[in-house]
């Protein structure tokens, strides 16, 4: 190996960029969430739509409490093949057969909005971007594509809510290289329709994303109440600490 | 042979804690540790804020200890379950997302206080003689807790964990035979693995945390044996009143210790505030990659240290192949200087010559490559440090009585420093490399040019006293 090889090989271990995110599309804000209905919603989105492919093995069907949920609501409502309440959310396909048919294994959702983070926006921006552009590209082994990850190997599972779109892709002048062409994304467009509007859809991914943004971190709330606390009470110690220096030093000469 | 032992006898109605402090004593020195290491131990009125950082390098330490204690109870350094150990710690342990998000900002905050508490040491010349081993052990601490920093965070075992350490431990790959050899060693296997983990657990919570109390208990009885600077830089001691203590000293207790109360309680806000309302510090503190498990086969895009690293891995960063050339002529440079300026005996010269010679040999592209002069001068950034106490050559210990030049050259080093700090972070393009290199340059002049510039200019007249203002 020379040396610039050497170089380069080490150059190549050093930090890339950060990329807003694999195609550098921009991500939507995801909308504020902040009602219990939603959220339940969203859990209800959440098992029945990702937690077949995807695990949270982190997270216990009965911490769905915390979202206002009794133990019978639970398992009347999200438990369909035998798991018990007091189960963690993980899923009965194997990995080496996920890899298999989808070419990669789904990952763990346990604490994917805040491994998201970063990438151009919130965990949850990407997130809800990234579920509400999923278009049909029959290039692709599922017949789908994505525009926020390019080349996913996700089929569209919402496709029944949302319908099916193509991505309008126009040929444009390279603005760096004379005489090339690149292409330029210019909206979706709507083949068949889905059970729900747009507006309603977006409704819809909105109230899951939220979920499995609670489900990251579900003592986000609590942490943000308690430091309030903590920092006041610290607020109020610093004020005495303040004071009881202040009488000790006033004698000091 | 001592004295024969004699118990202290007090009063039958003499409290009951005095009869026992009293018993105490007469078999180990407590009151007379805790009167020589704090009660008694007279310290400068005239400390600054500068002066809070030490006591909270020691809060810090106590907090990443208790932490690390609950921490480890229900951790598992285990390459399959050590992700999801820290998740149930996050979820489902009482109060475990606490405990793990003070034991994360700790982590930081013990970096920033410690930086600080070094720029103390740099801006009032609190290494200088007698103080040189208080700085060599401020110095070892330093060292270990970059250790405990680099051998905790491989232990959540995201992918920014597991291809940190990859890179680093790659690192000692570069030195020339016993390389490879050497990172398989400590690796334990040809990738990071589950040894790894295992190892590196061992490491982060019994064997650096061991050397580290050591360090800050030798740390501490030295600064009490010599007693403290102060921001005028002027030795207490030289000015005694009529008691034998300096006429400008104080007792710590109880002026420091509510001084220190005060700090600690600011100090808490602080932390508080990024516990419970910015754990990850927008991916500084917590980086968002480090939420995927590590994946062996799947390399993330962007690999970079924890910021309080990358003012160091920045120089490794800039030793390019091109850079070499620099260096070289810089080395070279130097050796003439020394002959032409220095007061070095003529075989210290020759010594010097000789070692010169030798690196620049090394140094050339057919002998040693780029890389393994990178990870030299990254190890060099850390260790020339210590050698600060010998470097600094000016009359007066603090920046207050230098010339007005000086405080130019250290803000010049500060913001070479931070500046490092800051691209450590960044991917590096060709405009950030040529500043981290002009940023190394500096760094290092800044080490090896001061026993030249420390004694330069016009420096001012000493005052007899600290200088002080009663509140």
């Amino acid at each position: 190996m020379t040396l610039t090889k050497k170089l380069i090989a080490l150059l190549a271990l050093l930090p890339g960029f950060v990329f807003a995110n694999e195609a550098g599309f921009p991500l939507d804000r995801a909308p504020e969430r902040s009602d219990i209905a939603s959220l339940q919603n969203g859990a209800k989105l959440f098992v029945n739509y990702c937690l077949n492919c995807h695990s949270a093995s982190s997270m216990r069907y009965n911490r769905l409490r915390d979202l206002g949920l009794n133990e019978d609501q639970i398992k009347n409502n999200l438990l369909f093949s035998g798991e018990k309440v007091g189960d963690m959310m993980k899923i009965a396909m194997r990995p080496d057969d996920a890899k298999a048919w989808f070419g990669a294994v789904p990952p763990d959702l346990s604490v994917i909005a805040r491994a998201k983070a970063g990438t151009g926006g919130t965990g949850a921006d990407y997130l809800y971007t990234y579920l509400r552009t999923f278009y049909k590209d029959d290039t692709r082994p599922t017949g789908w594509n994505n525009m926020v990850v390019p080349n996913v190997a996700m089929p569209h599972v919402l496709w029944q809510l949302q319908g099916i779109r193509t991505a309008k892709m126009v040929k444009e002048a390279d603005p760096h290289e004379h005489g090339k062409t690149v292409e330029r994304f210019a909206g979706f467009e709507q083949v068949s329709p889905g059970s729900m509007s747009q507006p309603e859809f977006d409704t819809q991914v909105a109230d899951l994303v939220a979920y499995m943004e609670w489900m990251a971190e579900p003592t986000r709330d609590l942490r943000k109440r308690l430091g309030a606390i903590v920092v006041l009470f610290l607020s109020l110690f610093a004020f005495l600490a303040w004071r009881l220096n202040a009488s000790y030093w006033k004698d000091v000469k | 042979m001592g004295a024969a032992f004699k118990e202290t006898k007090l009063p039958a109605d003499a409290p009951k804690s005095r009869k026992a402090l009293a018993w105490v004593d007469d078999r180990f020195p407590l009151s007379k540790l805790w009167q020589e290491q704090w009660g008694r131990y007279y310290a400068p009125k005239n400390f600054n804020v500068w002066y809070i950082f030490g006591s909270l390098a020691m809060l810090v330490l106590v907090i990443q200890i208790v932490t690390g204690i609950f921490l480890t109870m229900h951790y598992k350094p285990d390459s399959n379950l050590a992700f999801g150990s820290v998740e149930y710690i996050m979820k489902e342990v009482p109060w475990g997302w606490l405990v793990r998000y003070m034991h994360s900002t700790g982590a930081s905050a013990f970096f920033i206080v410690v930086y600080l508490h070094m720029t103390r040491g740099l801006l009032y010349g609190s290494y200088r003689k007698p103080r040189e081993l208080i700085w060599l052990f401020g110095f070892a601490i330093f060292l270990c807790l970059m250790a405990e920093a680099f051998f905790g965070y491989l232990l959540p075992w995201g992918q920014m964990s597991y291809w940190g350490a990859q890179v680093i431990v790659n690192l000692f790959g570069a030195i020339p035979f016993i390389g490879n050899d050497l990172s398989l060693w400590i690796r334990g296997d040809y990738v990071v693995s589950d040894a790894t983990l295992n190892r590196f657990f061992a490491f982060h919570v019994i064997a650096i945390p061991l050397v580290l109390l050591g360090l800050v208990a030798a740390h501490l009885i030295a600064l009490h044996e010599v007693g403290s600077n102060n921001p005028d830089g002027i030795e207490v001691k030289d000015n005694l009143g009529p008691d034998g203590h300096g006429v400008d000293t104080i007792p710590s207790h109880p002026y420091y210790t509510t001084k220190d109360f005060f700090g600690v309680s600011v100090f808490l806000l602080i932390y508080s505030s990024v516990v419970f309302f910015a754990p990850e510090m927008g991916g500084y503190f917590l980086e968002y990659n480090n939420f995927l498990p590590a994946d062996s086969l799947k390399t993330p895009p962007h690999i970079a240290p924890t910021w309080y690293f990358t003012p160091f891995y920045s120089v490794l960063r800039a030793t390019t192949s091109d850079f070499m050339w620099v260096v070289m002529a810089g080395l070279a440079a130097y050796v003439v200087f020394i002959w032409l300026r220095s007061r070095l005996s003529y075989t210290t010269k020759i010594a010097v010559t000789v070692l010169a010679v030798v690196l620049e040999i090394g140094m050339l592209p057919q002998v040693l490559d780029a890389k393994f002069w990178g990870v030299v001068l990254f190890g060099s950034a850390v260790i020339i440090l210590s050698l600060l106490p010998w470097l600094d050559h000016s009359p007066v210990r603090s920046i207050r009585y230098r010339p007005g030049w000086h405080k130019t050259v250290y803000g010049v080093f500060f913001v070479a420093f931070l500046v490092l700090g800051y691209l450590g972070t960044q991917l590096p393009t060709p405009a950030y490399t040529l500043i981290a290199q002009l940023a190394t340059l500096l760094y290092f002049s800044f080490f090896l040019l001061m026993p030249w510039w420390s004694t330069m200019g016009r420096f001012k007249p000493l005052p007899k006293r600290v200088t002080w203002t009663a509140h």
